[in-house]
């Protein structure tokens, strides 16, 4: 069934801050470790050890440099399914194997329903679904849904992996539909915004922008360490 | 976006043999008084192309064996929708055909109602395919619709004119109607480019990323070194070197050429204006290919903006 529910129980989503994210890949590589082996297993990687290596993966992190007028400014961006409101790769699926969950908002793929048409793919501004060419379907993110709700975890690993994996605690997950849980919170206190609003898909993922620091970096001052005798300390004067 | 070869055939094969029935039905319900076999022939050509885009569109799937599920969302999606009315349209069309073949001379104005109206929704479905994606600006606009309906008009009636020519049943008129679609084709895609050359990328980087809020915002590093398949799929930008002479080439090979060549034709001994309306028909099938590779290969996809393209 492609039709979007009307409502979902929950809005179960991460929060994302660019501000303490350092770019090291933790999430993407844990989510791949886990995912290679659950619900939308394997992760099929094309010539590996080849000259062109290339995989199927659900999350992927960018960097960005931007000019703030305080200085040029790093920011890392992971980048996966927002498991949006208003998916547009759910209602464009031909054979309802793209589905929203009513019960957490979770957007999932049936992979024996899918034919591998990737018109989802398509229909998603934010590259979330990448297509396994050896399985002939498409996949994506699961928010982990084989963890979250996994009774075989101790209770504090019920997380996706890759907000387990995170060293920075750049990653929290939540539910986002109930107005004062902790990472709906988070989302207020911090000004978390929804990526390309324009689009009408109403992303249930939110980030959390880099703070801005009042005062520009300051140039860096020229040490004259090690600069051995006097001479030379008095030529360096002179000359600078 | 990535032009498949496979989608590219449908498009053009089905969307002519759509044009060529629909323009049959629309001649049925003027009173054509055209020779049976060659009404026939004319819905037999129709559905040759129709089935053959069609098959070919299951051989870019994943799954084509379960190509049937595609049937079950038409409340939802496009492409759905799209595959019902196409099976659809084969029953009228059908039974259409073997009205003329079982009782010749007899009308079946419903029936010809039918496939033409259903052959028109078809391509309608599958121009809504591309405009309901907002993710790529260049297909997400109506004269994407009116364009795949005009280019289905106007490449089905050139083969309709020169199956009248090979009949001896061809007339001013007729090359007159074939001339006026194939130019209103050429100038609907004309405008088209004129638009899309004008427009801005409408996501950039640091719309994408939210980061604008900050400052100019530039991709420093990909998260992986190698083309993905967002890259290979959506990604495509090898076309946009030679866009230029592609457009030139499409142009001339679809529209301005068989226009021409009609227009001349029927001035000529029918001989000569059949050879001649025969031979627009492969410059056609060449600008139309063309064209839809361009439709393709041009597209930018809303991702591109995160890569920093």
């Amino acid at each position: 069934m492609t039709m979007l529910p009307e409502t979902t129980g929950r809005k179960l989503g991460l929060v994302i801050d660019l501000d303490t994210c350092v770019g090291c890949h933790a999430c993407a590589t844990s989510c791949k470790e886990w995912n290679d082996a659950g619900h939308s297993a394997p992760l099929t990687d094309y010539q590996p050890y080849g000259a062109a290596p290339d995989g199927v993966w659900f999350n992927r992190v960018h960097t960005y440099e931007v000019q703030t007028p305080a200085g040029s400014k790093t920011v890392n961006f992971p980048r996966s399914c927002l498991h949006c409101d208003n998916a547009p790769c759910v209602t464009v699926c031909p054979t309802g194997a793209s589905f929203k969950r009513a019960a957490d908002g979770i957007v999932l793929v049936d992979a024996d329903k899918c034919i591998g048409c990737k018109l989802c793919s398509w229909a998603c501004p934010y590259g979330a679904r990448e297509y396994d060419e050896h399985d002939g379907v498409m996949k994506k993110c699961t928010l982990c849904v084989d963890r979250i709700y996994n009774e075989n975890l101790p209770e504090e690993s019920r997380v996706p992996a890759c907000v387990a994996a995170c060293p920075t605690g750049a990653r929290s997950f939540g539910d986002l539909g109930a107005p004062d849980s902790p990472v709906s919170r988070l989302v207020r206190e911090r000004g978390g915004y929804d990526l390309l609003p324009e689009q009408g898909c109403a992303p249930v993922n939110k980030y959390l922008p880099p703070r801005t620091s009042a005062a520009a970096a300051r140039p860096l001052e020229r040490k004259v360490d090690n600069m051995g005798s006097a001479l030379l300390r008095w030529l360096d004067k002179v000359l600078t | 976006m990535n032009p498949a070869y496979s989608i590219i055939f449908f498009t053009t094969a089905s969307g002519t043999g759509y044009g060529l029935l629909a323009l049959l039905s629309a001649y049925a319900l003027a009173g054509d008084t055209a020779p049976n076999g060659m009404r026939l022939l004319a819905l037999g050509l129709a559905g040759v192309l129709v089935t053959a885009g069609l098959l070919s569109s299951t051989l870019h799937l994943g799954h084509p064996e379960r190509a049937w599920r595609a049937l079950s969302q038409w409340r939802s999606s496009w492409l759905s929708r799209e595959g019902v009315l196409a099976l659809a349209c084969y029953v009228p069309a059908l039974c259409w055909a073997w009205r003329l073949w079982s009782a010749p001379g007899a009308g079946a104005p419903w029936l010809a109602l039918a496939s033409g109206l259903l052959a028109l929704a078809t391509v309608y479905a599958t121009s809504m395919i591309y405009a309901s994606l907002k993710t790529v600006d260049a297909w997400h606009r109506p004269s994407v619709t009116v364009n795949y309906l005009l280019l289905a008009l106007a490449s089905g009636a050139l083969p309709w004119l020169a199956l009248r020519h090979w009949h001896g049943a061809a007339s001013g008129a007729d090359a007159l109607l074939t001339a006026l679609l194939l130019a209103a084709a050429g100038v609907g895609k004309w405008r088209y480019w004129s638009t899309l050359d004008a427009s801005e990328p409408v996501v950039t980087t640091g719309a994408a990323t939210g980061l604008d809020r900050l400052g100019a915002v530039s991709s420093l590093a990909w998260p992986h070194t190698e083309r993905n398949y967002l890259l290979k799929e959506m990604g495509y930008e090898v076309a946009r070197r030679h866009a230029r002479r592609l457009r030139r080439i499409a142009l001339a090979c679809a529209f301005v050429g068989p226009a021409a060549g009609v227009l001349v034709a029927s001035l000529l001994p029918p001989l000569a204006a059949t050879a001649l309306v025969t031979l627009a028909l492969p410059a056609l099938a060449l600008g139309l290919v063309v064209e839809r590779w361009l439709f393709f290969a041009e597209a930018r996809h809303a991702v591109s903006a995160f890569y920093g393209r």
